[in-house]
């Protein structure tokens, strides 16, 4: 029990996906200008993440090894397509507001990298824990870059304006240079909290990288190598 | 002409595919240390962007929409975009083996590269023509390459400077993203008075 317990957590903390595995990083800077987008992305990211992992555990034995790769994606595509089919009948904001990001789910460094890394090798109930706990710790890293940057860039909170910073928003931060450094401010912070032990010594290699798994070069040491 | 212009000028400086759309950041932040595989990498994306341009849009156009079936744009064009990269792998493998060299490594690397997937969608949401498509996953293309090849320098810079110890590595790459992000900010609404 301790176990599954562990397997669960260990993704909304340990190994946050955004924050300390420094993946998924694409939507993480690109929705996060508003909490609800941001939010809304993780649990639509969360979805396709729990059911792509159950049934690349289910089919585990089946996927021949050499064309796993694009089983995956084929999978994880069908996951996505039922999502934004989902969202626009019934969230039409928030599939507008997503736009071009929803399908994108689709190469998102954090599924592709959960179906090679867990849940080719573990079981199906594991890998539905693992889902959820990736997703969610996913979902918390956008719920924390999308208040911090809509917060001080527009004013608001879940669109419900704050006396004062809405009429003083430090607008730069909800646009595109802000969201590469609320997020570099925030994994410099969980270092100095964490001592850090948060992002040790990582810096970006193969592992973040989303072909890591289908790439020759990585055995190698790296591109280009 | 001039539209094309616009087009093109806009998918590199204005709306910079790295800086202000946010795609692929992975690979930008992963393969920005050296500059030799930067462009490499850069290359091969131009490369096949190009290729997935040409063979989704007529897929889409004449396939998919006539027949109702446009919800399966996601599933197709992924499929579309990993065949073609092993068909290129395969043939430039073969007939042209110095240009293997010189891209066959990262070829594998792109199947999953977000700005490929996101060009071929872009350009059917914006209902670009076909040669609107091509130009603006040229402009794509040639705008991850300047963010690329720009970030380079910047990342040799960085990589020696004295930070504070809680900044060294990742938060100091994208506090200089987010430097170089402003400067690229500085272009919106030059491309509309230059072709005037």
């Amino acid at each position: 029990m301790n176990n599954k317990l562990k397997i669960l957590t260990n993704g909304i903390i340990k190994e946050n996906p955004v924050l300390v595995l420094v993946l998924g990083t694409c939507p993480a800077l690109a929705v996060t200008n508003n909490t609800i987008n941001g939010v809304g992305m993780g649990i639509a990211a969360t979805f396709v993440l729990i059911c792509s992992n159950m049934v690349i555990s289910l089919l585990k034995k089946t996927i021949p090894d050499k064309v796993r790769i694009p089983c995956y994606i084929v999978v994880i595509a069908g996951f996505v397509t039922v999502v934004e089919l989902l969202l626009e009948a019934y969230m039409k904001s928030l599939y507008d507001a997503l736009g071009i990001f929803l399908p994108l789910i689709v190469v998102n460094c954090i599924i592709l990298g959960r179906a090679e890394m867990f849940a080719n090798k573990n079981s199906v109930f594991d890998s539905m824990l693992d889902g959820i706990g990736m997703g969610l710790g996913f979902t918390l890293a956008l719920f924390i870059m999308g208040s911090i940057r809509e917060i001080l860039g527009v004013g608001t909170f879940c669109n419900i304006p704050i006396p004062w910073l809405a009429d003083n928003p430090i607008s730069i931060l909800a646009q595109a240079p802000g969201g590469f450094f609320v997020y570099g401010f925030i994994i410099a912070m969980l270092n100095k909290v964490s001592h850090g032990k948060a992002v040790k010594r990582k810096s970006f290699d193969c592992e973040s990288c989303p072909s890591h798994a289908g790439c020759s070069g990585a055995m190698k040491g790296g591109c280009g190598r | 002409m001039k539209e094309m212009l616009i087009i093109l000028f806009t998918a590199i400086l204005v709306q910079n595919f790295v800086l202000s759309k946010f795609l692929a950041i992975c690979s930008f932040l992963g393969v920005s240390k050296k500059l030799d595989a930067a462009v490499g990498m850069s290359f091969a994306v131009i490369f096949v962007m190009l290729m997935a341009t040409a063979a989704t849009w007529p897929i889409y156009n004449f396939i998919l929409d006539p027949n109702g079936l446009g919800y399966m744009q996601t599933v197709v064009f992924i499929l579309v975009i990993a065949a073609l990269v092993q068909l290129v792998e395969m043939f430039l493998k073969k007939f042209v083996p110095p240009l293997y060299q010189a891209l066959g490594i990262f070829l594998p690397l792109i199947t999953t590269n977000c700005a490929v997937l996101g060009v071929v969608v872009l350009n059917i949401t914006e209902s670009y023509n076909f040669a609107q498509s091509m130009v603006n996953s040229l402009g794509a293309g040639l705008g991850y390459m300047l963010a690329m090849v720009l970030f380079c320098g910047v990342r040799s810079r960085v990589d020696t400077a004295d930070v504070p110890e809680c900044f060294k590595g990742i938060p100091i790459t994208l506090a200089a993203a987010s430097i170089m992000s402003v400067s690229f900010m500085g272009f919106s609404g030059i491309v509309e008075n230059m072709f005037k």
